[in-house]
């Protein structure tokens, strides 16, 4: 078993960072090449969220992530904002997007949601078990040889 | 990789070149670059994907806004991408029902030109 653990300030410069380390640590947990473009985006999409949300919620604390190697490649994404924020977001039907009435912040959360839901398998979007905040947990297959 | 933004004109288009990733850091420069081009007078923006290599919901909100911005001007707006990657965010977002996607530049421009 291995573990790699990363908290970083809610900035958006820092969320490259996390892709980064996240994908390198998917090659080494071995999964496979063909998957991790969507490693790549999904922890992406996981980590702009948590940093939005935190700068919505004017929030210093950093946002934490941790990939594991356990049964599968597993990464969670742990903010810390309000559980109300994280949770109940709905995808959206392409009339939707191109209303003029939806803003960019919420078309951009919507579109980020699809995403996640679309590239992922296994994912759970859940209350973290102590404290405020929410955690994403993506597992993909990995196997290394 | 950097963001890159190259502009050119092709007749009355005017094709704004992007490459490297675009996400929630790089997301506002093409943001602002877009409003300067549709603020300067260009009413027909062709947006080349051909050299991205990491698009995030960030940036597909930015081209969302522009799109919106230019239909209400009575503009036009078109994107050129034919790498699988990204065309499959553009399905799975379901916004390639939202976007007249194309595999070339002179074929964004000859779609636009004759308003199909």
């Amino acid at each position: 078993m291995a573990t790699v653990k990363l908290s970083f300030s809610p900035a958006p410069v820092h969320v490259r960072t996390a892709r980064l380390v996240g994908v390198a640590v998917a090659r080494r947990a071995g999964v496979r090449e063909d998957l991790l473009d969507e490693v790549r985006l999904a922890i992406g999409e996981a980590c702009t969220r948590a940093v939005a949300l935190h700068r919505q919620y004017g929030l210093a604390d950093p946002v934490y992530v941790e990939m594991s190697d356990t049964g599968g490649y597993t990464v969670r994404v742990v903010d810390r904002a309000p559980i109300e924020a994280g949770l109940g977001l709905a995808a959206l039907g392409p009339d939707e997007l191109a209303k003029e009435s939806l803003s960019e912040d919420a078309l951009t959360t919507g579109v980020g949601f699809a995403l996640l839901a679309g590239f992922v398998e296994d994912l759970q979007v859940r209350p973290v078990d102590e404290g405020v905040g929410t955690e994403v947990r993506m597992t993909w297959p990995a196997g290394r040889a | 990789m950097e963001l890159s933004l190259a502009t050119r004109a092709v007749g009355e288009h005017t094709v704004l070149e992007v490459g490297g990733e675009v996400d929630v850091y790089t997301a506002p420069r093409l943001r602002e670059r877009l409003l300067e081009l549709i603020d300067g007078g260009a009413r027909h923006v062709v947006v080349d994907l051909g050299r991205v290599d990491f698009l995030d919901s960030t940036g597909l909100g930015v081209l969302v806004g522009a799109l919106k911005r230019l239909r209400s001007a009575g503009g036009s707006f078109a994107l050129v991408c034919d790498k699988e990657p990204l065309l499959k965010i553009f399905r799975i977002t379901a916004l390639d029902q939202v976007f007249p996607l194309h595999p070339t530049v002179d074929a964004a421009i000859a779609a636009d030109s004759t308003g199909a």
